[in-house]
């Protein structure tokens, strides 16, 4: 091979180099930017990472992320094809691109449009072995990025083919960058194609240059040359100048996002660096659509993540706060997402930045005088305070440990609105022989996540200290609660030193499995719902399963696990009008009881008291069933309804 | 004047010229269920903070309505946001939205 012109230039190339400066141009104003809006230790850990062994992690994770695509390919084949063969495709384009170009002239790596238009430049003189190789493997990639490009277009018009119900509306700017990107490829074969028999090309570009050789016997020769590689450095410069500002912006953000992630960095507040890469790194395919139960539950399409992040990006923060507002935060977009945007998060730190919302609060009521504490009115707690715990009044509790309890119980605001719930547990504690002293029997106060929910970290932090001198005084070493709500807030925002926190469901089968209660299977078939706070938020799956194959006949459904629906009635919407909630309910149970069974095993008081409103499906909680099968001789009978 | 230990109390009479209906409108209009209650108080009768102190979510609304924002603004900061209210509420109103939106306004017109 050798170089056509002496000058290696042709003026087409003045486009492609107006995009490429632009985009790096871009790229190292916006780092800058980045670093500079976070904090000085997040700074640190951003430059300790790059020196640690676990950067290799983060080169496979990108690897596998913005060129496999791996996450795209389990949720559909086709669809993690056709990002992965364009992605991975124009990356090895480039890779062997450039390695042509060391092999034929070296002495040209200076210019960064040589590999763009490598095959107007040189040309062939004789067949190599080593040329037919670089040929094949060219045309190869290439073909992988057009049968991508293919893809791209079926599924603009018949996306259920690619798994997807909905996918994103595209606004101008979107479009712009997509049909560019549409005509990048077509317009790189065709230039290559009509080259071809000067530069010579693989089984692709030659292929095809024959037939259009063929052609040109009757028409002008050589002329379509120059203009298609003219249209292909546009449709480049194109692309790049929308780089910014379409849904692309991700090619060159997702693998920072990565990186950062892997640092240890955490979008903290609605300014930090972090949130802004991860609102860039949206990339807007709508995979957050279909699970959205917003979307396909109660039509709330323009609430989804997706047109959240857009509508922070673009700076609509009263349309953004709204959908915050509407948000369920059951993490099911969360957990859909590709890139990893976590945009419940976003949501909550928007939320919490939102001036109006820092209005003062006056919990001093839970200890003034005038109105004496809650807690001190609960008999389990003037117990405590006079050092006589409650203790079940059964055979086999052991001594030791005497005057303190050995669980101590928290029901949670919901619970009290669902007594049987807590009725079941009282009736487990007392047939286990557990000295428990019940928390906030006569009515406590609010665990404080429901204020974090709204955004209101400061309220929610003093109900936190309130509570946390309560359960330390009790002296258990097991804290159990009822409301997945308050169990999450307990186990990951409470400094409960020497506390186990426990939902009912893990207390329970660590129960069943130490032989203190027994239960009997029952003939009624159920399937169990998972709350999204107890499941997608805490990552308790097995726990209610193993309890449910013992007490009834556990059925399952394609919602399960972190597929699990949610009930429409998170304490973090606020702003979402009751019908909706109600829609989004309605439809979560039917679906799961597609297949009729007896009953629906739920751990969630919300859950419960959501889905026994509508529909004539029996709804109990884990803690009923137990209740319900305990073999206990010496306990009076579960009490009917 | 004398200490008789007891008082005459203040004429309840409103004059709905001088009325501030903007709260009312405000609030109504970023939440249309605020208009649904029929002040049956079940509210009020499962409420967290109404155990301990006078919160009363009914007659705060109400107060709300009738633009007597005083009350309103000394006793808000008591909510704890649990939200059984909601879930108790017969007419579906989305009552910690209109807790928040009540906190929010007034704090705007820094009363609160």
């Amino acid at each position: 091979m050798h170089e056509r012109f002496a000058n290696a230039y042709d003026p087409f190339v003045i486009p492609y180099m107006i995009g490429f400066v632009f985009v790096i141009a871009y790229l190292i104003v916006a780092l800058c930017f980045v670093v500079k809006s976070l904090p000085m230790s997040d700074r640190k850990k951003m430059l300790k990472h790059l020196f640690s062994y676990k950067i290799f992690i983060t080169v496979k994770d990108i690897f596998a992320d913005c060129l496999l695509h791996v996450k795209i390919w389990k949720k559909n084949k086709l669809l993690g094809y056709m990002h992965s063969s364009i992605a991975f495709g124009w990356f090895m384009l480039i890779v062997v691109g450039h390695i042509e170009i060391f092999f034929y002239a070296p002495h040209r790596v200076n210019l960064p449009y040589y590999p763009i238009f490598f095959r107007y430049f040189m040309m062939e003189t004789e067949t190599t072995v080593g040329g037919s190789v670089f040929f094949f493997l060219m045309d190869f990639f290439l073909l992988m990025v057009l049968s991508g490009i293919a893809l791209a277009m079926i599924k603009r018009i018949r996306r259920r083919l690619f798994g997807m119900k909905r996918t994103t509306r595209l606004k101008w700017n979107d479009q712009l960058g997509m049909y560019a990107l549409w005509c990048i490829f077509p317009l790189r074969f065709l230039a290559e194609s009509f080259t071809s028999h000067i530069s010579g090309g693989g089984f692709l570009t030659r292929g095809f240059g024959m037939i259009f050789d063929w052609f040109n016997q009757f028409m002008n020769n050589d002329a379509l040359i120059r203009p298609t590689w003219w249209a292909y450095s546009i449709a480049l410069m194109v692309f790049f100048l929308t780089l910014p500002w379409s849904r692309f912006t991700h090619i060159l953000s997702e693998a920072l996002l990565i990186y950062m992630r892997n640092a240890g960095i955490r979008e903290t507040s609605k300014n930090n660096g972090y949130a802004s890469v991860e609102i860039y790194s949206c990339s807007r395919c709508g995979l957050c659509l279909d699970p959205c139960q917003m979307v396909s539950g109660a039509s709330l399409r323009q609430m989804a993540s997706v047109e959240f992040t857009r509508n922070i990006r673009w700076g609509q923060t009263t349309q953004a706060l709204e959908a915050a507002s509407y948000c369920l935060m059951c993490n099911r977009c969360v957990q859909a997402c590709p890139v990893g945007v976590n945009s419940v998060q976003l949501k909550l730190n928007l939320k919490g930045a939102d001036v109006s919302y820092r209005y003062p609060h006056r919990y001093d009521y839970v200890e003034s005088e005038a109105a004496p504490s809650p807690l001190a009115t609960t008999s389990a707690w003037a117990d405590i305070l006079q050092g006589e715990a409650v203790t079940a009044e059964t055979a086999g509790v052991s001594a030791a440990g005497a005057g303190k309890p050995e669980v101590v119980y928290f029901a949670g605001c919901m619970s009290h609105l669902t007594p049987r719930i807590e009725q079941s547990m009282v009736r487990i504690f007392e047939a286990a022989g557990v000295r428990y002293t019940f928390l906030d029997e006569d009515g406590g106060i609010c665990c404080g996540r429901p204020l974090m929910l709204a955004g209101d970290r400061t309220g929610g932090e003093q109900l936190v200290v309130k509570n946390t001198e309560a359960i330390l005084a009790t002296g258990a070493q097991i804290l159990v609660c009822s409301c997945p709500i308050c169990y999450k807030i307990f186990k990951d925002t409470y400094k409960l030193e020497g506390v186990r926190v426990l939902h009912h469901t893990e207390y329970l089968l660590q129960l069943l499995e130490a032989g203190r209660i027994t239960v009997r299977k029952s003939a009624e078939t159920g399937v169990f719902h998972d709350p999204c706070e107890l499941g997608r938020h805490s990552g308790i799956y097995r726990q209610p399963r193993d309890i449910l194959y013992r007490v009834l006949n556990l059925h399952t459904t394609p919602y399960e696990g972190k597929d699990a629906l949610c009930c429409g009635h998170s304490i973090a919407a606020e702003g979402m009008p009751y019908k909706k909630r109600r829609m989004i309910a309605k439809d979560a149970l039917r679906k799961m009881t597609e297949n009729p069974v007896d009953v629906l095993v739920t751990a969630c008081p919300s859950c419960k008291r959501a889905f026994a409103e509508i529909g004539t499906t029996r709804i109990k909680d884990i803690a009923e069933i137990v209740s319900e099968q305990l073999v206990c001789p010496h306990l009076a009978a579960q009490p009917k309804k | 004047m004398k200490n008789f230990g007891f008082g005459l109390k203040k004429s309840g009479v409103m004059d709905l010229d001088k009325t501030d209906w903007t709260l009312l409108r405000e609030i109504a209009a970023e939440e249309p269920s605020f208009m649904n209650c029929f002040y049956c108080g079940t509210c009020t009768a499962t409420c967290s903070a109404g155990k301990y102190t006078g919160f009363n979510l009914r007659r705060l609304q109400l107060l709300v309505k009738r633009g007597q924002w005083d009350e309103v603004a000394g006793r808000i900061p008591e909510c704890m946001l649990c939200g059984k209210c909601q879930w108790v509420c017969p007419k579906g109103v989305n009552t910690r939205h209109i807790v928040m939106l009540i906190n929010k306004k007034l704090h705007a017109r820094k009363i609160c």
